[in-house]
Order: C-alpha cells, then structure tokens, then sequence
C-alpha cells in the first residue's frame, strides 16, 4: 500500500499534531497548521488523531494511488480532482488503484491535508512523525516531498475496496463532516493580552484593535508577517529572551507584527503583544498572504472555554465517523 | 480575567541570590510563563532549571512540554486536559499557576556542586572567522588577545533556544562584547558568535546576526543519535583554541 509523487508541489510535507518535550534542547513542536482540519482528516478514513496526515500547500503535488485506498482531504480548498473529476473537501474518498489526485486550482485557504486510512508508515524521529525541515529529520527523510517519492501506508484493517462501483475511479462516501464554528467569521481573530500589551502606547493598543492587518507575502509556516499601522512601546525597553508559543504575536523593531506558527522557535526576545487563542489557529492557518485580519480581546477563560468546546465537537466527530465507516465497509 | 500573578516571597529561601518576586502570566491559552526578571543572572537560571528538574519529576496531567530561558520558565499544556483530569472548576490557567508556584517553592538548586567543565576545540583563524579581524579592529585589540579573552572565560550556557541545539552562554568579558550585525547573514554549522555579552554556538546552517569568531569541528547537534543536543542549560564550557590543520584533522 502506497502513494507515489509524480509532480512536486510548493511544501509538501508529513506532519502529525507536533513533537511535543523538546523544546528545551532548541527543537520545536512544529506539527500541524491547522489542527482540527488535520484531525478531521484523520477521522474519516477511520484513524487515530495522532497519525500522520500530508500537509500540502498551493500549488499541490500530483498524486498517484498505488493500490485501491480510503482517503479524505480537508483544510484548504484547492479543488482536488481524482483523474479530473472534481472531488468534495470533508468527505471519506474510496480510489481505485492507478487514480491521479491534483490540486488544480486555488480556491481558498493556505494549506490542505491529505489522509490515507491506515496512516502513513514512516519512521518517529523523537517520538513524533512531524518534518523538522531545519533538522532535516521526521516525516518523510525529514524533508520535503519530492518527484519520485514513494509513501507506504500502514496494513489495513478494514476492507473498503468493494464500494468502487465497476468502472468508478472514484466513490465518495455519502456523509460529510460539518465544521460548525471552527471557520466561522474567518478573518476574525481572538488574542489574549501578551505580557507587554500594556507597554503599548494608548493610541497603539486602538489601532491593534480597531485596524485591519493584512497578512504579508512574506508568511510561513514559521510566522505571518503582518502590515498595519505602526505600533510603539512607551519605552523600547530591550527584553531578554524567553519563551513564545504557537499563536504568540510579537512586535518587531520596525513598529509591525509577527504571528509566530507552527515552526516559530522556541525563543524569542521580541515584545508579546498577544496570543491567538488555540481554537481561532485553524482558521488563522486557513488564512493567506494578503487576507486581512482582525483582532478581538478576549479574556483566558473564553479561550479554555472555545478550545474546549472544538475539542468535545471533535470527539462527536471522532464517533460518529467511526460508527459511520464501520457500518458502510461491514 | 485575564491576568498574571505577582508574588512576593515572605520565607527566606534557601537560595539567598534568588530574587524573592516573580512574575506569572498566560502564554496563550496552552502556555505560561513564571518571569523572574528581565535579567541574564547565573542565580535566577538555576532557579530556573531547578524548576524545570522539579517539574520534569512532578509532571501534571496534560503537560506536553516544559523550557528555560535566562529567567523565566514555561510550560506547555493542554487545557482540555488538564480541566477534564483535575475536574477543574476555575480556569486551567489559575490552577497551573498554582503548581508553578508550587514548582517555585519545592524546587531546590543543585548549582553549588561543582560542574566538570566542557571544554570545545574552536579554530580562530581564516575562513573560519569572518569577523575576527574587523571585530578586534572595533575593539582595538589583536586577534590574538580577542581569542585570549574568549578561551579564558568557563561559560554558563545559560538557554538553549532559537535553533535545535543553539547554545546561549555568557557572560564574554566586556572587551570583547560587540553588537550583533545589522543584517543575518548565512552561517556555517559550529560557528562561534558574539552577540552583546553573549557567546553561543552554531548548531546547523542558518541566517544569524552573531559577529563570528571562530568554528569548532564538533557535531553540537545530530539528529540521529540518541541525544541529539550536546550542550544544556546548565552545562558549563570553555573554549580552546585549535590550529587550521588541527581542525580538518579533527574528523579523520
């Protein structure tokens, strides 16, 4: 059981929900953009959450399924054909071995994933399958994917390949994940305070809260360099370095805004203006160069409470696809 | 609401250099963060990594990960957790605030045991270090006394941060202190830098600011052995200087 490369795409990538206890030898937990979009993933073709998914940027790789396969596709919407029929994002997908995947056409979001059911069989670096792109270690040859590449999957435990119909490349299963809230209102974005927030001029801390910042071309999976209205400090007073966390958003030197993301280091010395809470990530990592953002105040237990909330949904999800997927391959 | 804690300490601490205030504040809604000051001070790092040692040994459910810097301290969560295990009723962030506090005042510090020191073949010469001559020009000294001043130092390494494996150390005598460039330029795997007062290693190839001195010929981070990073926070070093030859012979 494998996928083959057969056209590189931009950053391609084998990401899992990060590598969680090193951070204090230097190495970050990177992982997912988008966590719930890649969970999800992982749902539909009846995985564990923790299994490694393709994370895969615009423009995207070209595909081929070496053998019959359940896949699902969530996240971004490039939209993904199976030898040039249009196939829906949030969806569980039986292909037919030899059946092309292509990302075509940018529609919206920043990246996409790609689940196969089983997972994908590649070795833990550090107890994690995520790519350190500058240890050049994790996922696949801890790099990105290239013309050639050859995927395996893990055995399969159930039997899905019956549900081709004869002469079907392609058959999407009938249920759909809804994602409720988790991109509602996308280009809103909730901060807690960051420790130096109050450092902020006065006239600063409005034009945080009431500008539109526009994501710059320059964004990452490191960070989103965002353009805005200058922003000062009462005094530049210099900071030492310390902790940062995905979502931290620090104030460089020249008066604009960085978002640090999922490869951010694990130090930094820039002052903390804020933190996007973790349930509002997934739609900032769905967001691109040039989109706008704007932030809302909120207050810590509103972030627990909103985090808390995506989590339970997920775990309804969790079942519901599970019960689903064991009732249709029975 | 939003908030942090500060605390001041009314007990004497057993580690008298200690400052008896800190500071703890959300680091997002999965992170804190406990600040004893914006400082590079030897007594508040191992304070640091006292707590770090303590909390590595008294890990809470849902704790993924746990770093140090200079002063501070943060550990990583995940508050679904942590509110489904401890049946929380108040935030996920007043209650780990709670068990730092308690990692602050349980945690106790090793450092007076004396540390075998680490010591790092550095080539300072040629290729090896690009800004060796303009830096000793800036601080008028010769290249031989800039090395002199680097190689006499025992180093604290006092954080490992920003790239896997990147060493801060401190403190460079002043003399030899020198602000870090205006713009990154690519740096060379074991390149030796100075930034400010701080002296640090190059694990990996990498844009960086740091005035480069010299190169060592050790592997400071490979992924693929059982531990990956040489150098930790609390590692005590000391630079010696090798010869051009003496380095490309190191491998072989």
């Amino acid at each position: 059981m494998s996928l083959t490369i057969i056209k590189p795409g931009l950053l391609d990538t084998l990401q899992d929900l990060g590598r969680t206890g090193y951070s204090r030898l230097g190495i970050n937990p990177g992982g997912v953009m988008d966590r719930y979009a890649a969970q999800v993933a992982n749902m539909l073709v009846g995985n564990e959450t923790r299994e490694a998914v393709m994370e895969i940027h615009f423009p995207g790789a070209q595909i081929l399924f070496e053998q019959n396969t359940l896949i699902s596709i969530t996240g971004g919407d490039f939209q993904a054909t199976i030898n040039d029929e249009p196939v829906p994002l949030w969806h569980a997908i039986v292909v037919r071995k030899n059946a092309v995947l292509h990302f075509p056409k940018l529609h919206h979001g920043g990246r996409c994933y790609l689940a196969v059911h089983g997972g994908f069989c590649v070795n833990k670096w550090l107890n994690s399958y995520s790519t350190h792109l500058k240890a050049g270690a994790g996922g696949f040859h801890g790099r990105k994917l290239e013309k050639g590449d050859e995927l395996p999957f893990k055995e399969s435990s159930i039997y899905f390949a019956g549900l081709l119909k004869p002469g079907k490349e392609v058959e999407v299963l009938k249920w759909s994940v809804d994602t409720g809230s988790t991109y509602q209102h996308p280009n809103e974005i909730f901060i807690i305070k960051g420790n130096e927030w109050d450092q902020l001029t006065e006239l600063s801390q409005q034009h945080m809260l009431e500008d539109n910042f526009t994501i710059h071309p320059f964004s990452d999976r490191m960070g989103y360099q965002l353009k805005g209205a200058d922003l000062k400090r009462e005094q530049n007073t210099e900071l030492v370095s310390s902790g940062v966390s995905f979502g931290t958003i620090q104030l460089l030197p020249n008066g604009q805004l960085i978002v640090l993301m999922a490869d951010h280091q694990t130090t930094g010395g820039y002052p903390r203006i804020g933190h996007v809470i973790s349930a509002h990530l997934p739609k900032l990592a769905q967001l691109r160069p040039s989109d706008c953002i704007h932030f809302k105040i909120t207050d810590i237990a509103t972030a627990e409470n909103l985090l808390i909330a995506q989590q339970q949904e997920l775990n309804i999800l969790q079942r519901a696809c599970t019960e689903r997927l064991n009732h249709t391959v029975c | 609401m939003h908030g942090y804690v500060v605390k001041k300490l009314t007990s004497v601490l057993s580690y008298s250099k200690v400052t008896n205030q800190y500071k703890i504040f959300p680091l997002g809604d999965a992170a804190i963060t406990l600040d004893m000051g914006n400082s590079i001070n030897e007594a508040l790092n191992q304070k640091a990594l006292a707590m770090q040692l303590w909390l590595l040994n008294h890990p809470f459910e849902g704790m993924k990960d746990c770093l140090i810097a200079y002063s501070s301290l943060t550990v990583q969560y995940n508050p679904v957790i942590v509110k489904k295990h401890y049946n929380l009723s108040t935030t996920v962030f007043a209650w780990v605030s709670d068990y730092l506090k308690r990692a602050f005042e349980k945690s106790v510090q090793t450092g007076h045991k004396e540390k075998e020191v680490i010591r790092i073949p550095v080539c300072y010469e040629g290729n090896y270090a690009p800004d060796l001559a303009a830096m000793a020009q800036q601080k008028q000294l010769t290249e031989q006394e800039v090395v002199n001043i680097h190689t006499d130092t025992i180093y604290n390494v006092y954080m490992i941060g920003f790239l896997p494996g990147f060493s801060y150390m401190g403190e460079v005598n002043e003399r030899i202190a020198v602000p870090r460039k205006q713009h990154p330029t690519q740096v060379l795997a074991g390149s030796v830098g100075i930034a400010g007062s701080q002296t640090g290693i190059y694990p990996l190839n990498s844009p960086g600011g740091w005035q480069i001195i010299g190169r060592t010929p050790l592997r400071l981070f490979d992924p693929f052995v059982p531990e990956p990073v040489k150098l930790q926070a609390g590692d005590k070093v000391q630079f010696y200087a090798i010869s051009k030859q003496e380095f490309e012979e190191y491998h072989s």
